[in-house]
């Protein structure tokens, strides 16, 4: 009877473990799922001008319970191209982003992870210092770089080496530039995780097998950062593809990105279904690389 | 450029020695890790390198693999200068102690890597992978990554992986090292057997002198850089020519004294632990009143109830402590003068009572040939 009771107690008390599980828990039900939810609700509805600007989804009408699901919002997004092109445009800019701050980031992680340990953590200092200082006043300080009479271009005439001013700013390029300035430490800090638990007697051993340094780059030291570079790429290619700030700031009329058509309709056309239905789908372009991401990231803890 | 001429010749006279290592040193910052080693090796020998952790045997290791570049001094390989030859174009394949195997290959591909860097074609990389791994008994685990093996099974890949490629030299750093003490003994007896199969030339590194003395021809004991001592097993163990080699390879009792009377044939010394003198046969050169230390191992002195005859050779001690081991016993035995001495005995008779006991007074004794005089 006792020994009952005390199971049934001990099924009621959490232990410690659910304790600890359970506060992310609520966190990311508070925060994530049910904002998620209003979202989505919202997507459904109608557009109407009053306060808030969306119909309701339910009603009650003469005691039967009428749902409208509006589809009216997603047909809306394939019909009209601006959107689908956002979406390839965003997709393309995230894309050509991760690669290059792959392609800068490799060889900066792979130089911090072989410097010795006293000035590795002056170089890990240096990427991720910028950061103590507000994103948004970083890429401010972009426009003062690459503008007309800028820093940029007043060196280079300085220099000699063009003759008028390259115009980069409210241009894609400029846009490029501020995504790779503002997420290379996401690409090079976990690439310098892989990197410095890599054992270089592997390499040695490679060396003694008769491969050569460069070979045994490709054959040991690349499949083995693999985890590292898809974290990285991730890191990168997820929130680029959202990104508002830098082609707000630095793009021009030309620059096509979702997350500025997502702010448009929000605060511009106060269209906030059509606004929800935009950040649905970009989520569910986003939920097919996160699902990449963890295919890999539970392979390498096997 | 080296004139052929020259090249050759080096070859002719380095025919039988297979690895010549000429004034090797090396130096890192302030610490010199290799100091001046003269080292020679026949083909087909299994060489150690022995010594205790930071006396340089690793890195003699790593320069003759080429993984470390030495401050001066020359690495002959088969007659050939070494010299900037880069670790991936020597004809030599080394064995980590770690293992090194590479985390994303199968233990097959793990072995075809070395074939691969040579550019052998891919049925002959088959043949030879899968010849290799029956030698060392892996044929079954051919598709499992390392981290599915046991440590055991890690070290014949690793060795398979070298083997494969028929170098002419092997390097072993520690081979036994990540072995629990059973299967080490086991893989030891077993990877000489391999070694012997395909008549490779072998260099290992141990800091275990009973590893070193089960697989090697060859033993050079190494200290602060130097080779002190090389030379057989049974030679090194039985004639130390110094009291690191003594005290470092197996037990040893060392006794001080003073050279009272130079023989033919043997040295009279004047010890400080016993009235008795030591009559000890002479080895190398040693002058009257000069200060020496002899060298006994306890399995030399025989432990007796009975007063030997003579005046020389034995001391009279009570028994402080006897460890029975089954097959023999250790007796530590104090003498008056507070010395003690260790030594074994077999235990040819079954009862104890046979047997020198606790607080027993007895005699130790040894014949002349047993001891070893030690002048440095």
């Amino acid at each position: 009877m006792r020994a009952k009771l005390e199971n049934t107690l001990k099924k009621i008390i959490p232990r410690g473990r659910s304790i600890v599980i359970a506060i992310p828990f609520a966190w990311m039900i508070l925060f994530f799922l049910i904002p998620f939810a209003f979202v989505l609700k919202i997507s459904f509805a109608e557009l109407q001008l009053a306060i808030p600007p969306f119909t309701a989804l339910t009603k009650l009408i003469e005691e039967s319970l009428h749902i409208k699901l509006n589809l009216g919002n997603y047909l809306f997004l394939l019909q009209d191209p601006l959107y689908i092109n956002a979406y390839i445009s965003s997709v393309k800019f995230a894309f050509v982003s991760t690669m290059l701050c792959l392609l800068i980031g490799y060889p900066m992680a792979y130089a911090i992870s072989k410097s010795s340990p006293n000035i590795r953590n002056i170089l890990l200092m240096l990427i991720v210092l910028p950061s103590w200082t507000e994103f948004l006043i970083r890429i401010y300080a972009w426009i003062g770089i690459l503008k007309n009479n800028g820093i940029l271009n007043n060196f280079l005439l300085w220099l000699g080496v063009i003759d008028e001013p390259l115009v980069i700013l409210n241009t894609n390029i400029a846009v490029y530039i501020g995504i790779v300035y503002g997420y290379l430490p996401f690409m090079i800090l976990p690439l310098y995780t892989n990197l410095t638990k890599h054992d270089d007697t592997l390499l040695e051993a490679a060396y003694d097998l008769g491969c050569p340094p460069w070979k045994s780059f490709l054959t040991i030291t690349l499949p083995l950062s693999f985890a590292g570079i898809v974290a990285g790429c991730m890191l990168v290619f997820i929130p680029a593809v959202g990104e508002f700030v830098i082609p707000e700031l630095l793009g021009g009329s030309e620059t096509l990105m979702i997350g500025k058509v997502l702010w448009q309709e929000f605060f511009n056309n106060r269209d906030w279904p059509v606004a929800s239905a935009v950040a649905i789908i970009m989520l569910i372009i986003l939920a097919v690389p996160l699902a990449i991401f963890h295919h890999f990231q539970a392979k390498e803890t096997l | 450029m080296i004139g052929n001429t020259e090249k050759s010749e080096v070859k002719v006279d380095e025919q039988k020695n297979y690895v010549e290592v000429k004034k090797l040193t090396k130096k890192f910052d302030t610490i010199i890790a290799v100091n001046d080693v003269d080292l020679t090796i026949k083909k087909g020998e299994i060489f150690a390198l022995l010594g205790s952790s930071g006396c340089g045997k690793s890195t003699l290791l790593r320069m003759l693999a080429g993984l470390e570049t030495p401050t001066s001094g020359h690495v002959f390989i088969d007659g050939k200068e070494m010299g900037s030859i880069p670790p991936f174009k020597r004809p030599v394949n080394m064995m980590f102690q770690s293992y090194a195997l590479f985390p994303h290959m199968t233990v097959e591909q793990n072995v075809a890597f070395g074939l691969k860097q040579d550019k052998v074609p891919k049925n002959q990389i088959r043949d030879k992978v899968s010849e290799v791994l029956k030698l060392v008994e892996m044929s079954p685990y051919a598709k499992r990554k390392s981290h599915q093996l046991s440590g055991g099974q890690m070290q014949r890949v690793a060795l398979a992986r070298i083997l494969v490629k028929s170098p002419k030299l092997l390097l072993l750093d520690e081979p036994m090292a990540a072995l629990d003490k059973k299967l080490r003994t086991q893989m030891q007896i077993e990877l000489v057997d391999i070694l012997e199969k395909v008549g490779a030339t072998c260099i290992m590194v141990t800091h275990d002198q009973e590893e070193a003395m089960t697989m090697a021809c060859r033993i050079a004991v190494m200290d602060q850089g130097y080779i002190i001592q090389i030379g057989p097993p049974s030679e090194v163990y039985e004639f130390p020519n110094c009291r690191f080699c003594a005290e470092f390879i197996g037990s040893v009792n060392l006794i001080e004294g003073k050279v009272k009377d130079i023989n033919a044939e043997t040295v009279l010394i004047e010890s400080s632990i016993h009235e008795n003198n030591l009559e000890i046969a002479k080895t190398g050169d040693c002058t009257i009143g000069m200060e020496v230390s002899v060298a006994l191992r306890p399995e030399k002195i025989s432990v007796s109830r009975d007063k030997p005859e003579g005046s020389v050779n034995w001391v009279k001690g009570k028994v402080e402590d006897i460890i029975y081991l089954g097959g023999s016993s250790t007796y530590y035995v104090r003498l008056p003068s507070g010395k003690k001495i260790i030594a074994m005995q077999a235990n040819l008779k079954r009862t104890i009572h046979e047997r020198p006991t606790w607080e027993e007074e007895i005699y130790l004794s040894w014949l002349s040939q047993s001891g070893v005089i030690l002048t440095s």
